[in-house]
């Protein structure tokens, strides 16, 4: 098992700290959870303590940020949406060079239950114009989408584990923003996966080859903007489609292939995730299970769509 | 350079004018918060800040941001004054296309500096410009305005807690407490009393003045400069709709279009004034 992205995140922070003073993390009392505090050790003079005041400390990384500096400000994902409105007048609609980093996404955080779970924060942030959402599959993706938030110019929703992932991807790994990640090639069906359940998605995938079920495996890791043509390609060429997120089906990565579909090449898609419920308390792995997110839920969910036809 | 105080009692009725053909032309607006802050933009503009086309942009300027943003007719009328709003784009205040929105918006006019007009919002971003300087050793100072009924948002109190930790002795607020608010009396909707000594508490270095006499408010600013390490507040004692007499304290001319008659009537007793 590799790293929570949450980890990898405090650690490529931390090291990309060193390649531009413009740099600054804001935390709100979660910087042992969110691991800024690898940053906050590292560099003191540009780590800001703002106090369980998330309103306050988008307002201010928003001052900041028109001010030259670079904030990333990291909270649980939830608690960061909790303050939609301040996000969407002085993050969104002023077009602030902010970075939130939302971690504790998804029932996958496990026993603090549904209160800590960032289960709607996609939906809601899909909805600004002008900002870029990504969720990394793993570490080295985590790292590379840190760099890129760094280097680039936007308001940015970056959804971050709490849970260790594995790794997918190759120490040579290249993030390319915007673009669809193929992990796996099929004929059969495609997968568009995202975050915390593209391991288990890649997982099931490698058994159902073993049955001679041959599914295409696609890490959206930006889900804003998100890749028309390889959601549009792989409609044509397969004919189950499935999208598969530890987020509520409603406004998520299932949401977003569907769009693209509907108005591009219309079809079937079955969205696996939070189907219209709540989170509650349990191990991660109980969670998942209950939830279809395990390898194994996901090879029957996709066995009993093939077994419906097209 | 600076402004005489009579100077500064003829171009603030003058854009109190202003406001009024902008509100008027715009068909809706804010015109008490509008009339009642003017006296402080002024002198905060002209006198201090002393905003031009030249430094409007610059990395170093001093900032200012109208949190209280549906006051923004004041701020567009004082703009205008320092050259950096053609006049006759004042009168399409509200209509589309224009850059005049109802409310601020950097994206489109980067001299309001912050898109406000969600109250509670921009004492967060002025808080944020002034940690910035901090960081960078920069002498800028960020001027933040507040309405009363403002900041009885939950944010502002975040802000005024958080401020005096970070010691940004180059923060200035000030809140214009022209005591109305839309559905009522400040006091009556929900009292912010004692405000001042809730400010002392919060650690904020705290000037009470009168928002409409000049040398009053030049002496606030210029006490603002000390740097004693905390934030400073002044509370501006206001009057809703000042200097038009049938909208002063008038609470319903919170939000309301003055009417072809009731405009010639305001102005006619604006033109007395001066």
């Amino acid at each position: 098992m590799g790293k929570s992205s949450r980890l990898a995140f405090g650690e490529a922070i931390a090291e990309i700290g060193s390649l531009n003073k413009n740099i600054v993390v804001l935390d709100a009392d979660l910087s042992k959870s969110t691991m800024s505090n690898i940053f906050a050790k590292k560099y003191p003079d540009r780590f800001f303590e703002m106090g369980i005041q998330e309103q306050n400390m988008i307002g201010v990384a928003a001052g900041l940020a028109l001010s030259g500096k670079i904030p990333f400000i990291c909270s649980f994902s939830i608690f960061l949406l909790g303050r939609f409105e301040t996000i969407r007048m002085s993050v969104a609609y002023s077009n602030t060079n902010v970075k939130l980093i939302g971690t504790h996404c998804g029932i996958g955080i496990g026993e603090d239950g549904y209160s800590q779970m960032g289960l709607e924060d996609i939906s809601l942030m899909r909805s600004f114009p002008n900002m870029s959402i990504m969720q990394p599959a793993d570490e080295i993706e985590t790292k590379e989408i840190i760099k890129y938030a760094a280097e680039n110019f936007g308001p940015m929703f970056i959804r971050l584990t709490r849970q260790n992932l594995e790794d997918v991807h190759s120490s040579n790994y290249k993030f390319s923003f915007g673009k669809g990640d193929l992990l796996f090639d099929g004929n059969v069906a495609t997968v568009f996966c995202t975050g915390g359940v593209v391991g288990n998605t890649l997982a099931a995938a490698k058994e159902l080859e073993k049955e001679g079920i041959k599914i295409r495996v696609i890490n959206i890791h930006t889900i804003k903007p998100i890749d028309t043509d390889i959601i549009i390609k792989a409609a044509k060429e397969t004919n189950y489609l499935f999208t598969i997120e530890d987020h509520s089906i409603i406004g998520g990565l299932g949401s977003s292939v569907c769009e693209v579909l509907s108005e591009n090449y219309p079809k079937k898609v079955k969205r696996l995730g939070i189907v219209n419920s709540y989170g509650e308390s349990g191990s991660p792995e109980a969670l998942y299970e209950k939830h279809n997110l395990h390898k194994e839920g996901i090879i029957n969910s996709i066995k009993t769509e093939l077994k419906k036809g097209v | 350079m600076s402004k005489s105080i009579e100077e500064l009692r003829k171009i603030s009725n003058e854009m109190r004018a202003d406001i009024l053909k902008m509100i008027y032309y715009g068909t809706s607006g804010h015109p008490g918060g509008s009339l009642s802050s003017i006296d402080i933009l002024s002198v905060l503009f002209f006198n201090k800040i002393k905003r031009t086309q030249e430094n409007a942009l610059d990395p170093d300027r001093h900032r200012f941001i109208l949190s209280k943003g549906h006051g923004v007719p004041a701020l567009y009328a004082v703009l205008n004054r320092c050259g950096l709003i053609p006049t006759e784009e004042l009168w399409t205040l509200r209509k589309i296309g224009s850059r005049l929105q109802g409310h601020p918006d950097r994206v489109i006019l980067p001299y309001v500096e912050a898109s406000t007009g969600s109250l509670g919002q921009g004492l967060s971003i002025a808080q944020g410009m002034a940690l910035a300087a901090k960081i960078d050793n920069k002498n800028y100072k960020v001027y933040c305005m507040v309405g009363d009924g403002e900041i009885q948002e939950g944010q502002i109190w975040e802000s005024l807690l958080s401020s005096p930790k970070f010691k940004l002795d180059n923060l200035i607020v000030i809140l214009d407490y022209n005591k109305g608010q839309i559905d009522g009396p400040t006091n009556e909707v929900l009292n912010l009393e004692p405000l001042k000594d809730k400010l002392i508490a919060f650690n904020w270095d705290v000037q009470e003045i009168d928002g409409h006499d000049f040398e009053q408010i030049q002496k606030a600013l210029d006490n603002a400069d000390s740097s004693n390490g905390k934030p400073h507040f002044i509370i501006a004692n206001t009057i809703k709709g000042k200097g038009v007499s049938f909208m002063e304290g008038v609470i319903d001319w919170h939000g309301k279009a003055p009417n072809k008659e009731q405009l010639e009537k305001a102005l006619e007793e604006l033109s007395k004034i001066n």
